[in-house]
C-alpha cells in the first residue's frame, strides 16, 4: 500500500489534468471545460436571437414598414422563438448545471463524462444545423411551434420545415443524453452525507427540469418525426382528409411545449434560490417548501398542456379541467416567490450586481405570473391569445427566468469559472439598462395585446393607433440590447483584467466555493464529507481547503476516480472509474451531422454514410480500453 | 471482490458495482422511461385518431388485422425474455456456460421474431393497409416499426454483450451490462403487451 | 433607498402606461360592444386589480426587506424564523389557493354563460388563405365582411379549406379557431349598429398579416334587406363599358378563382364577387376600395399583399378600366 502525501494534489494533478489548449478541444471530457463550451455557445445563440429580435423591432417600429418582406420576417420569428428557447434558455441552465453540479455535490465529475461532450457536441451541432439553413434563405417560417396544415408538404413545399423537425430530433438526442447524465449524476454521485434534505435547491431545481425533459422530450420527438414522415413519404398523422386530425400536433406539440416552459423555468428559479440567501446573508427560510414547490410544478406542468388550445374549440369539460390545474400550477410558484420574501426581510440584503439581477427577476417573474393566471382563464385566454399580451406574458416569464438569473449568474459564478470578479460599477449599469429595456420593451404589449394586435404579423395597418406602443418596444428592446452587451463585455474583460476573486469572495455557503477560483482539474482535493445544508457556514475546516481524512474528506487519489453514493442518504456504495478524453462523441456528432443533412437532402448516400459513421463511433466509444469497468 | 481505498482512515469500497448500486444500470434504467414515454405518446395517438374517426376502425375497405401470426410472434418474442431472465441470474452466480447460452437462445428467439415481422407479418400488411393510404396504415407501421426498430437495436446489443461475454469480461461481481441489455430487453418485450392489445386485438374486441 | 425607491419609481412609470392603455381608438376588447365579449372581459378588471395587488406587495415587502437590512448588523440575523413556514403555508397555499380557486370558479360561470346555447340566424365562415368566405342561409356569399342584425345573436360554424385561422373581434368576442377538417362554433352579437374589427388570430402563412375582416351590425330590417339583396344575382352591367368589363373578366383568368352570381362564374378559390361594390376594402382590410385602388390591386396584388394568391394580369390600361368600371357596378340595386 503506497503512502499518500498530506496533500496529494500534485497526484490527483497528474490524474486528472487534460492537455490545455487546442490538442484536447475536441477530445475534452472534463466538466467545466464542457460547461464553458455549452456557456459561449448559449449565449452566442443569445447574441443571434437578439439580433433576429432587434431587425424584428425595427420592423415593426412603426406602421406599414417596408423593411423586411414577410417570409424573411416569418424566418426571423420563428428562429428567435427556436433560438432563444432551444438553443439558448435550455442550454444555458444545462450548462451551468455541468459546472456547477458535480461542484455543489461534493463531486470531481458528472455520472458520464464522454454523454457529457456528445451532448454538448450534439447542441452545438444541432444549431449549426439549423442555422445553415439561412445561408440557403429557407429558415423555418411556419413558427416556432410549426402548426400543420401550414407546415405540410402542400403549404409548406421548401426544406424550411425539414431544417426545423430535423434539428430538433438532432437536438432531442442530446437534450435526453443530457438529461440522463444530470439525473444519474445528482442522485447517485453526491457526496456522503448529503441527503437529499441537504441537497442545494439549485441542483433540486435541475433534477427538476431534467426529470422533465426526460418525459418532455419524447412527445417533440414523435410529432417531429410524425410530421417528417407525413411530408416525406406520404404518411397520414395529420391531414385530415386521411383519417389524421391537425389537432394531433398540438396536443403532441404542448405535451412537450408546456413542461418546457418549467424546464426554464425551474433551473432559474434555482439560481434565484442560490444567490439571494448569499447576498440575504442567511438561509432561504422555507427550503423544505421551496424544494417541494419546484417538483410539483414539475409534474403540474404535465396536466396543463391543452391550455394553449383554448381556442380550438375542445369540449369544455376538457377545458375546465385543464383551467384548474393551470390556476394551480400557479400556487407553487407563489410558494417559491413568498419564500423570497421572507428570506429577504429576515436577512440584510446586500445590493450587489448578481442581488439586483435577482430582485428584479422576482418583479418580471411575479408580472410575468399574473399575467399568466389571467390567461389561466378560458374566456379570458380565448379574448387574449394569439394576441400580444400572449407575446407579454410569455416574455416576462422566460425572457424574464432565462435572462435575468442567467446575468446574476455570470455576475455569481463568472469569478468562480475564471477566477476574477467582474467589474460592479458596470455590472449595475448593466443591470438598469437591462431592467428599464426589458419592461420597454415588454410592458407596452400587455396593452397592445388588449387593444387588438394579433401576433406573428410583419406589419400592421396605421390607423389602429399601435405606432407609439410599437416604437416604444423598439426603444426598449435596442436599451435592453446595451445592457446585455455590457454584461458580456464585462464578463469578457474581467477574465483578464478582473480583480481575483479567491475561493469565496461571497462568504457564500454551497460547497462550490471550497475549491479554488477556477477550480483545480480535479475540483475537490479531498471529497468532502457533509453534515450541514450548509457546508460552507457549518462546516469551517472546508473554508481552509481540503476537508482532512480525520473529518471525513475523502482524497480517493489512486486513480482516475469519483465515488458513487446512496440515492437517499449518500452513503458510500462503490469507487468508480471515469474515462479520460476521447474524440468519439465527437465523431459521432459528425456522423449524425451527416445523417441528418442526408435526411435533409434526401440523397442516400450521405446519410447512409452518416449513419455508419455514427455506428462506428459508437463502437469506438464503447470499446473496452480498461479505463472504466463497466462495459 | 475488488476493493479499494478511499483515503479515508479504515474505508474500503468496491471497485465494481452492478444493479442499482451502478451508473449504468441508472442510464439505462432511465433511456427506458423516455423510451417507454415514447411509446405511451405514439399509442395515446393511436386510440385519439381512432376515436376521432369514429365506429367504423379500420376504415372501410381495411380488413382487420388476422391474429394467427401476430400471436405466434409474441409467444416467441415474450419467451425470448426467458432465456436472458436465466443468463442474467447465472452469471450473477459466476457461470460463463448458461450466460453465453442463455443469450444466445434469447438472440435467436428475438432475431425470429423481427424476421417474420419484416418478411412474413409486413408484407402481407403492406398489401392490405401501407402507411400512405390513411390513418389507419400509418398508426400500424408507426408503432410496429418502432417497435421492430427497438427489438433491432436490442438485437445489436445483444450481439455485442455476448461477443464480450465470450472474451470472459464478465463474472460474478462485474455484470452490470449483462443486467442492462437484459434489462432493456423485458422492456420490449413489454412494450409488445401494448402493440399487440392495440394494433391487432383491440380492432376486433373494441 | 436605492433599491426601493428604484421600485416604486419604477411601478408607477408601468402603472401609467397601463392606464393610458384605455384611451385609444383601437378594437379594444375592453371597448366592449356585445354581450360575448362583456361576459369574458368582466373576467379581467378584477383580475389585473387583484394583480396589481399582488404584485405591489411583493414590492413592498421586498423594499421592506432592503430597508430593514440597512438597519440590522450581520451577526443579530437569526436562523431560525418562526413565522417563516406559517407565512409561507398562508400566502402561498392559503391565501394564493383561494383567489386562484375564486377567479378559477368565476371563469368556470362566464365559461357557461357563453357556452349557453340558443337559437339565432345560422351562417358559415370558411377560412382561405387570406380571406374570410361567409354563406348565409339562403345562398348570399360574401367575402370579408360578417353582416349580423344589431342585436340578435348569430350562430356561427366555422371551419378552413387550407391551414389553420382565427376568427378574433376584439369589441364582440372571444376567439375560435377555423380549423380544416373539424367544424367549431361560436356566436355573435353585437348590442348596436356599426362595424367592428376584426382579425385572424392564427398564424396562417405570408400574409397572416394581412388577414382582416369587418363584423358590420346592421339595424334588424336592414340586415333583412341586405341578406336578400346578397342572395340576389349581380346587377347586369348597364353601360356599354361595364359591359366590356363584364366581358374582359369572363374571357380572362378572373373566372378561376371568383364567382359572379347570375354569370357563368362560379369558382370559389377566391372571394365572391357578385356584390364587391358593397364592401369597403380590398385583400381583406389591407387597403380601402375605390377605382385607384381596385385597378392597381388588379395589376398587381403582390405590390399590397406578397405571396397572395391572386397572380398579376396583363390586361390593357383600356381593357383594365372597364373592369374596373363593371366591378364597382355590382352593387345592390337602387329601391
Amino acid at each position: 500500500m503506497t503512502t499518500l502525501a498530506d496533500r496529494p494534489s500534485e497526484r490527483l494533478e497528474q490524474l486528472w489534468a487534460e492537455e490545455p489548449g487546442l490538442g484536447t478541444w475536441l477530445s475534452t471530457v472534463d466538466h467545466k471545460r464542457l460547461a464553458k463550451k455549452y456557456l459561449y455557445t448559449a449565449i452566442t445563440f443569445l447574441i443571434l436571437g437578439g439580433i433576429e429580435a432587434s431587425v424584428m423591432r425595427l420592423q415593426l417600429a412603426h406602421s406599414n414598414l417596408k423593411l423586411l418582406d414577410p417570409e424573411t420576417y416569418n424566418q426571423l420569428f420563428t428562429m428567435h422563438g427556436i433560438t432563444m428557447i432551444f438553443l439558448f434558455a435550455v442550454p444555458v441552465f444545462s450548462g451551468f448545471g455541468v459546472y456547477m453540479i458535480p461542484l455543489m455535490i461534493g463531486s470531481r465529475e458528472m455520472a458520464f463524462p464522454r454523454l457529457n461532450a456528445f451532448t454538448y457536441w450534439g447542441f452545438v451541432a444541432a444549431g449549426i444545423f439549423m442555422y445553415s439553413s439561412f445561408l440557403i434563405g429557407k429558415a423555418p417560417d411556419g413558427g416556432w411551434f410549426n402548426y400543420p396544415p401550414l407546415t405540410s408538404q402542400s403549404f409548406s413545399p421548401g426544406p424550411n420545415i425539414d431544417f426545423y423537425a430535423l434539428g430538433l430530433i438532432f437536438l432531442g438526442l442530446a437534450s435526453t443524453g443530457a438529461a440522463i447524465n444530470f439525473i444519474t449524476t445528482i442522485l447517485k454521485m453526491r457526496a456522503p452525507g448529503m441527503t437529499l434534505n441537504r441537497m442545494p435547491i439549485f441542483v433540486w431545481g435541475e433534477l427538476a427540469m431534467q426529470v422533465s425533459i426526460l418525459f418532455a422530450q419524447p412527445a417533440l420527438t414523435l410529432a417531429t418525426v410524425m410530421l417528417m414522415l407525413q411530408r416525406h413519404w406520404h404518411w397520414h398523422f395529420f391531414d385530415p382528409g386521411a383519417g389524421g386530425d391537425a389537432l394531433l400536433w398540438q396536443h403532441l406539440f404542448w405535451i412537450f411545449g408546456h413542461p418546457l416552459v418549467y424546464i426554464v423555468l425551474l433551473p432559474g428559479l434555482g439560481i434565484v434560490a442560490t444567490i439571494l440567501p448569499t447576498f440575504a446573508r442567511r438561509p432561504m427560510v422555507g427550503y423544505t417548501w421551496v424544494v417541494l414547490a419546484e417538483m410539483a410544478t414539475a409534474f403540474i406542468g404535465f396536466g396543463v398542456w391543452v391550455h394553449h388550445m383554448f381556442a380550438t374549440g375542445l369540449p369544455s369539460l376538457a377545458l375546465s379541467f385543464v383551467s384548474l390545474t393551470s390556476f394551480l400550477v400557479a400556487i407553487p410558484s407563489g410558494i417559491q416567490v413568498f419564500a423570497y420574501l421572507a428570506t429577504l426581510v429576515t436577512g440584510k440584503p446586500k445590493l450587489t450586481t448578481p442581488m439586483l439581477y435577482v430582485l428584479g427577476f422576482i418583479l418580471i417573474f411575479v408580472i410575468g405570473g399574473v399575467s399568466g393566471v389571467m390567461t389561466a382563464s378560458v374566456p379570458l385566454d380565448q379574448t387574449v391569445t394569439d394576441s400580444y399580451f400572449v407575446v407579454a406574458h410569455f416574455h416576462y416569464i422566460m425572457g424574464g427566468v432565462a435572462l435575468f438569473p442567467t446575468l446574476a449568474a455570470l455576475y455569481y459564478w463568472g469569478p468562480k469559472m475564471f477566477g476574477r470578479l467582474l467589474d460592479e460599477r458596470w455590472g449595475k449599469i448593466s443591470f438598469w439598462l437591462t431592467f428599464i429595456g426589458f419592461n420597454l420593451a415588454f410592458f407596452p404589449m400587455h396593452i397592445l395585446g388588449v387593444i387588438g394586435m394579433p401576433r406573428r404579423t410583419y406589419t400592421y395597418a396605421s390607423h389602429l393607433g399601435w405606432d407609439s406602443w410599437n416604437l416604444t418596444e423598439t426603444i426598449g428592446t435596442f436599451i435592453m440590447g446595451v445592457g446585455i452587451l455590457i454584461t458580456i463585455v464585462n464578463l469578457v474583460r474581467s477574465t483578464r483584467r478582473g480583480e481575483p476573486a479567491g475561493n469565496d469572495p461571497w462568504d457564500a455557503d454551497t460547497l462550490e466555493w471550497a475549491t479554488t477560483s477556477p477550480p483545480a482539474d480535479y475540483d475537490f482535493e479531498t471529497i468532502p464529507e457533509v453534515r450541514s445544508l450548509h457546508p460552507l457556514w457549518d462546516q469551517p475546516e472546508l473554508k481552509d481547503g481540503a476537508q482532512p481524512p480525520e473529518l471525513g474528506g475523502r482524497p480517493l487519489a489512486h486513480g482516475h476516480r469519483v465515488l458513487a453514493t446512496s440515492l437517499l442518504d449518500a452513503k458510500p456504495e462503490a469507487v468508480v472509474d471515469m474515462p479520460h478524453e476521447s474524440l468519439w462523441p465527437f465523431f459521432l456528432t459528425v456522423g449524425l451531422m451527416g445523417f441528418f443533412y442526408g435526411a435533409l437532402t434526401r440523397i442516400g448516400l450521405v446519410a447512409a454514410l452518416g449513419g455508419f459513421v455514427s455506428l462506428v463511433s459508437i463502437v469506438g466509444w464503447i470499446w473496452p480500453r480498461g479505463q472504466t469497468q463497466e462495459m | 471482490m475488488d476493493l479499494v481505498e478511499t483515503g479515508k482512515p479504515g474505508e474500503l469500497l468496491p471497485h465494481v458495482a452492478s444493479g442499482a448500486r451502478s451508473l449504468s444500470w441508472w442510464g439505462m434504467a432511465l433511456l427506458i422511461a423516455t423510451e417507454a414515454t415514447l411509446f405511451a405518446l405514439l399509442i395515446a395517438s393511436y386510440w385519439y385518431l381512432r376515436f376521432r374517426a369514429g365506429p367504423v376502425w379500420p376504415p372501410h375497405g381495411i380488413e382487420k388485422p388476422s391474429l394467427g401470426l401476430p400471436l405466434i410472434m409474441s409467444g416467441i418474442l415474450w419467451s425470448s425474455s426467458i432465456p436472458a431472465h436465466w443468463a442474467d441470474r447465472a452469471i450473477q452466480k459466476g457461470s460463463q456456460f448458461r450466460l453465453r447460452l442463455g443469450l444466445m437462445l434469447s438472440w435467436m428467439l428475438g432475431a425470429t421474431f423481427l424476421l417474420l415481422q419484416i418478411f412474413a407479418e409486413y408484407p402481407h400488411s403492406l398489401k392490405i393497409n401501407p402507411p400512405s393510404s390513411g390513418s389507419y396504415g400509418t398508426l400500424f407501421f408507426s408503432i410496429t416499426g418502432l417497435h421492430g426498430a427497438h427489438v433491432a437495436v436490442g438485437l445489436l446489443v445483444s450481439l455485442w454483450v455476448q461477443a464480450r461475454a465470450w472474451q470472459g469480461a464478465f463474472d460474478e461481481h462485474r455484470h452490470v451490462s449483462v443486467q442492462n441489455f437484459v434489462m432493456y430487453w423485458h422492456f420490449v418485450d413489454i412494450v409488445w403487451v401494448f402493440v399487440l392489445a392495440t394494433i391487432y386485438l383491440s380492432p376486433r374486441f373494441l | 433607498m436605492k433599491g426601493e425607491r428604484a421600485y416604486l419609481r419604477r411601478f408607477s412609470v408601468l402603472l401609467l402606461i397601463a392606464l393610458a392603455g384605455c384611451a385609444t381608438k383601437s378594437p379594444s376588447l375592453l371597448d366592449a360592444k356585445g354581450p360575448a365579449e362583456r361576459t369574458a372581459s368582466s373576467i379581467w378588471w378584477p383580475m389585473v386589480w387583484v394583480a396589481t395587488a399582488v404584485t405591489v406587495f411583493v414590492v413592498v415587502m421586498g423594499a421592506y426587506g432592503v430597508v430593514r437590512g440597512r438597519r440590522i448588523r450581520e451577526e443579530d440575523i437569526r436562523r431560525d424564523v418562526p413565522w417563516g413556514d406559517r407565512f409561507i403555508l398562508i400566502a402561498g397555499l392559503g391565501v394564493s389557493g383561494a383567489i386562484l380557486i375564486g377567479f378559477f370558479v368565476f371563469s368556470l360561470a362566464r365559461a357557461a354563460t357563453l357556452a349557453r346555447a340558443q337559437p339565432g340566424l345560422e351562417i358559415t365562415v370558411i377560412g382561405h388563405d387570406w380571406w374570410w368566405e361567409i354563406r348565409y342561409p339562403n345562398g348570399a356569399v360574401t367575402a370579408n365582411e360578417i353582416h349580423i342584425p344589431a342585436g340578435q345573436r348569430v350562430n356561427i360554424s366555422l371551419t378552413s379549406v387550407d391551414v389553420i385561422h382565427s376568427l378574433w373581434v376584439p369589441q364582440l368576442g372571444p376567439k375560435i379557431d377555423l380549423i380544416p377538417g373539424r367544424t367549431t362554433h361560436a356566436w355573435l352579437k353585437a348590442d348596436q349598429p356599426g362595424e367592428y374589427r376584426g382579425q385572424c388570430a392564427e398564424y396562417c402563412g405570408l400574409q397572416h398579416a394581412h388577414m382582416a375582416f369587418f363584423v358590420i351590425a346592421d339595424p334588424p330590417n336592414d340586415f333583412v334587406t341586405w341578406m336578400a339583396n346578397t342572395a340576389n344575382p349581380a346587377t347586369p352591367p348597364s353601360s356599354a363599358l361595364a359591359m366590356q368589363g363584364q366581358n374582359v373578366f369572363l374571357s380572362n383568368t378572373c373566372i378561376g378563382c371568383h364567382a359572379i352570381k347570375g354569370t357563368p362564374a362560379n369558382a370559389t378559390l377566391g372571394p365572391d364577387l357578385t356584390h364587391m361594390a358593397t364592401r369597403t376594402t380590398l385583400g381583406a382590410g389591407t387597403i380601402p376600395l375605390n377605382a385607384n385602388t381596385l385597378a392597381a390591386w388588379i395589376r398587381n396584388p403582390g405590390q399590397f399583399k406578397p405571396g397572395v394568391t391572386m397572380p398579376p394580369t396583363t390586361l390593357t390600361s383600356q381593357e383594365l378600366n372597364a373592369l374596373v368600371t363593371y366591378l364597382l357596378s355590382l352593387g345592390f340595386p337602387a329601391r
